[in-house]
Order: structure tokens, then sequence, then C-alpha cells
């Protein structure tokens, strides 16, 4: 094992990889990933695979904004085909407050230079036209949102990260992180210790554990959620269609299968990953309602994976005081995948240049200590 | 026969040779990750036929004993049942 590298990155997801990936584009020499299982097997490789610019808070349309550009030239850039599919967002409203929040959201979006679009439930049927809009007030449409597969996003940066020098140690868990003066020095792990000036904690719902071997308590608590996935059949739908009101996403995948996924807001946090029978039960009720042509489609598979929630449901990131090399990427609260593209090349500027964006500034942990937070309501 | 010639995962139409791309050229280690890049395992029987074949052919190829290879994780269902059979269970009955 190499027993040196210039920075240690704690996590193999889609966050970690697109991190290692970008540090060599700009040259930076002996990367390390640390994975304690394999790439992608905890948050991104059960995610939804959605990625959407329809945010209610400035900085988060912006993000996704910036990330759906770098999603679309992806494949060209890493020569891998990661499934990018935009088939747009379909968010339906079911009450006169969610049509208000929408024309709000709207607004802004379009103020951003986002084609978008609030549109009536007769639209709808043109989208989606075997959508039940019984009860559906109107809904929020974007062409430009979609979808891609997150196991491949996350080969796509590792494998080019690889070629480029970044060194990945898979079945390897952290231990234990050395610091000295409020500098970190070191990164202990099961098959031993490297030397590092600088330490990338993007352990997703492992996130605050890591954070507490320095002892810092960070505000990132993991939360089950659940999706389902129904073999293969012929194109129904393109959209990802959501609904607050139900709690419920649903899209096609490029092969056919239907994924639905929601979480249950009630749900105390933990780091179950198990699959409910409630989930399963509950899911397809409201497919159906949504969709009944779902009714005759078997589901295959069933599965869970957590959500890093954080108070306003925003990610924390860069440095977390008092240690200004223990970067954070963490607390996506759900929406990392569609992130993490541009996420990555903003740590980035911080690592190689030591330059701190405006938007790492506005999503640094400081932001806890004053109770006005901007809250991204548009969570599902 | 070829190795391309040799269906592994009937439901995602995979191959031996598949299986050995994963293993020898992407470097994977476990029927969870061959399972996540190539599909297998993923489609209608949920790997009840080549989760074992996929097993077998990773201890043969990286000379790792069958015996200590983890298993491949098991979700619900344990067979395909429709969205309106889900759907259709009220608590109490």
């Amino acid at each position: 094992m190499n027993k040196k590298a210039s920075v240690v990155i704690i996590g193999g997801g889609i966050n970690g990889c697109a991190l290692a990936y970008e540090l060599a584009k700009k040259g930076v020499k002996d990367v390390m990933v640390i994975e304690k299982n394999f790439l992608a097997s905890g948050s991104t490789g059960r995610c939804g695979g959605g990625f959407r610019q329809q945010w209610s808070t400035p900085m988060n349309i912006k993000f996704a904004m910036e990330s759906v550009d770098i999603f679309s030239r992806l494949d060209e850039e890493l020569q891998y085909k990661t499934e990018y599919y935009q088939g747009g967002y379909l968010i339906l409203a079911y009450t006169p407050e969610e049509i208000r929040q929408f024309e709000k959201n709207v607004r802004l979006q379009r103020e951003m230079g986002l084609d978008v679009r609030l549109i009536e439930p007769k639209e709808c049927l043109k989208i989606v036209p075997d959508l039940n809009i019984d009860g559906v007030l109107g809904a929020t449409y974007c062409k430009s949102d979609g979808h891609a597969n997150p196991f491949y996003v996350t080969q796509a940066y590792a494998k080019k990260a690889k070629e480029m020098g970044v060194q990945f140690l898979l079945d390897t868990e952290v231990i234990a992180i050395d610091s000295h003066n409020d500098r970190i020095t070191a990164v202990q792990t099961d098959k031993g210790k490297i030397m590092t000036d600088t330490v990338v904690n993007a352990a997703g719902g492992h996130a605050h554990l890591v954070s507490s071997m320095l002892g810092l308590d960070i505000p990132v608590k993991p939360y089950r959620h659940e999706i389902l996935v129904t073999e293969p059949v012929n194109r129904i739908f393109d959209p990802m269609i959501i609904s607050f009101h139900y709690h419920i996403y649903m899209r096609q995948e490029l092969n056919g299968g239907i994924l639905m996924g929601q979480g249950d807001p009630n749900e105390p946090s933990s780091f179950n990953v198990e699959g409910s029978f409630d989930f399963i039960n509950q899911v397809c009720k409201k497919g159906m309602k949504i969709m009944p042509v779902l009714e005759n489609i078997s589901v295959v598979r069933q599965w869970a994976g957590l959500y890093a929630v954080t108070p306003d449901a925003q990610p924390i990131l860069g440095p977390v005081p008092p240690f200004d090399n223990f970067i954070h990427i963490v607390g996506f609260s759900g929406h990392g995948f569609m992130l993490a593209p541009r996420v990555a090349q903003h740590i980035t500027d911080y690592i190689v240049d030591n330059k701190l964006s405006d938007e790492i500034k506005n999503c640094s942990i400081d932001r806890f200590k004053n109770m006005d937070l901007d809250v991204d309501v548009n969570v599902v | 026969m070829k190795d391309d010639q040799i269906i592994i995962c009937r439901c995602e139409d995979g191959t031996l040779a598949d299986v050995k791309d994963a293993i020898h050229r992407l470097g994977l280690r476990s029927v969870e990750e061959i399972k996540r890049v190539k599909r297998f395992g993923m489609g209608h029987c949920q790997g009840k036929t080549c989760g074992k074949l996929i097993s077998q052919i990773i201890s043969r190829e990286l000379n790792i004993s069958y015996e200590d290879m983890a298993p491949a994780t098991t979700r619900q269902p344990a067979k395909a049942v429709s969205v309106k059979e889900f759907a259709s269970y009220q608590e109490g009955n």
C-alpha cells in the first residue's frame, strides 16, 4: 500500500469518484479513494438516478443547471455510456398550496434561465398519456431534466480517474483520523496508515461517523428511503414523475423497468437499509393511482438506501472548523447524485487553488449558527 | 462452444465472455459488483439462475475458494408479483 497521498477521499460513491477525477484532471498527483465496500455500494448505487433543475432555492437551481450541463457532455468526456437521458421531470400539484408554491418556483427558475413551465392537467396527458389526472391541479415540466444510471456514472468517473493515476482502495475501512494543531496528518485504515495533508469526507449516509472520528458533530443524519423496480416493459412514459403531496417519484429506465420510490417522513433516523412490506404496499397503491396502467406489471425487486439529511436539506461543503484541510462533501439530503459533477469542480478549485467559491461559502457549515435558513421545500 | 455463445444470465442476455470481461478487464471481484455493472441478476428471476454460476466463474477465474465468497444479497419479493397484487393488501386483513 502507498503510505502517502496528497488527498485522501473517504467514500467511493458518486461524490468521491467525481472529485477524484476532477483533481486528477487538474494535475493533482497521488490522490487516493478509500471505500469500505465497493464503488457505488452505498447511497449512490441505491438512488433513483434522477437529475433535476426544478428547485426552490437559487443556489440549488444554479448548481443543478451547471451539473446538467456537465452530465450532458459526460459520456464523451469520460468515454463511457452512462444511460444519460433527458426525458424531463413532471412534478404534479394536488393542492392549491402546491400550485402557489410551484408558481413561485417557476418564476424563480425562469429568471435563472431554466426552460420550465407550469402546465394544465390536460397538457400533462400530452406528455404522459397514461397519467391519471384525477385530482391533479397542474404540474411543472422541465424537459431538460432527466436521469442517468448511477452505477455507470460512478464507474465512468472512477475508470477515467484510475487511468489518470488515482489509487482506489476498495474493501478498506477508515478507523481513525490523526490530527496535530488543527491539521489532519494521517488517515488510519484497517489495512494500514496513510500520511496526508488533505482529507475529504464523502461518506454519504455514514459521513457523520467519519467526522466524529475527530470529535466533530456535524448536523447530518441518515434516513432510510426505499425503491422498487418492475420487470422491463415497453415505453410508457419519458419524464420522471414526482408528487410531493404523495411523497413518491417514478421513472422508467432505458431498459424498460419502472422505478418507484419514497421515504416515510415519520420514520426516525437510522442506518436501516432493509426493504419493508409497508413501503411496497403503499407505493404500489400510490403508483396505481397516478398511473393505472401499472397494475398488471410485476415488481421484481425492492431495496433501500440512506438519505444523509441536513436541517435545511442543503449539503455541507468545504472545510469544517477547526480543520481547514478536512473537507466535507456531505448531507445532500437525497440529491447527491445530481449535484456531484459540479460540486466536484468547486471542491477541486478549493483544494488546488485555495479558492472558496460563493457556492461553497453558501454551503458552509457556519450557516447553522444562525437560525434564518433558506430551506428547499422541493424535497421528496 | 465459444465464451460469447454460453449464456449465463438468461434474463439480461449475459454470456460467459461478459462475465470474464467484468472480472479481468473491469477488475470486479464479486457477484454484487458484476450485477451492478453488467445487470446480471437484475432481471425477472433476480439471479436465481445466474447467481451461483457467476460465483463459480469468479471463484475459478480469480482462484478464490467458492466457500469463502460472500453470497449475493437477496431482496424481496421472492418472485415477481404484480403492482395490483401488492396494492390490494389492506392492513387488518
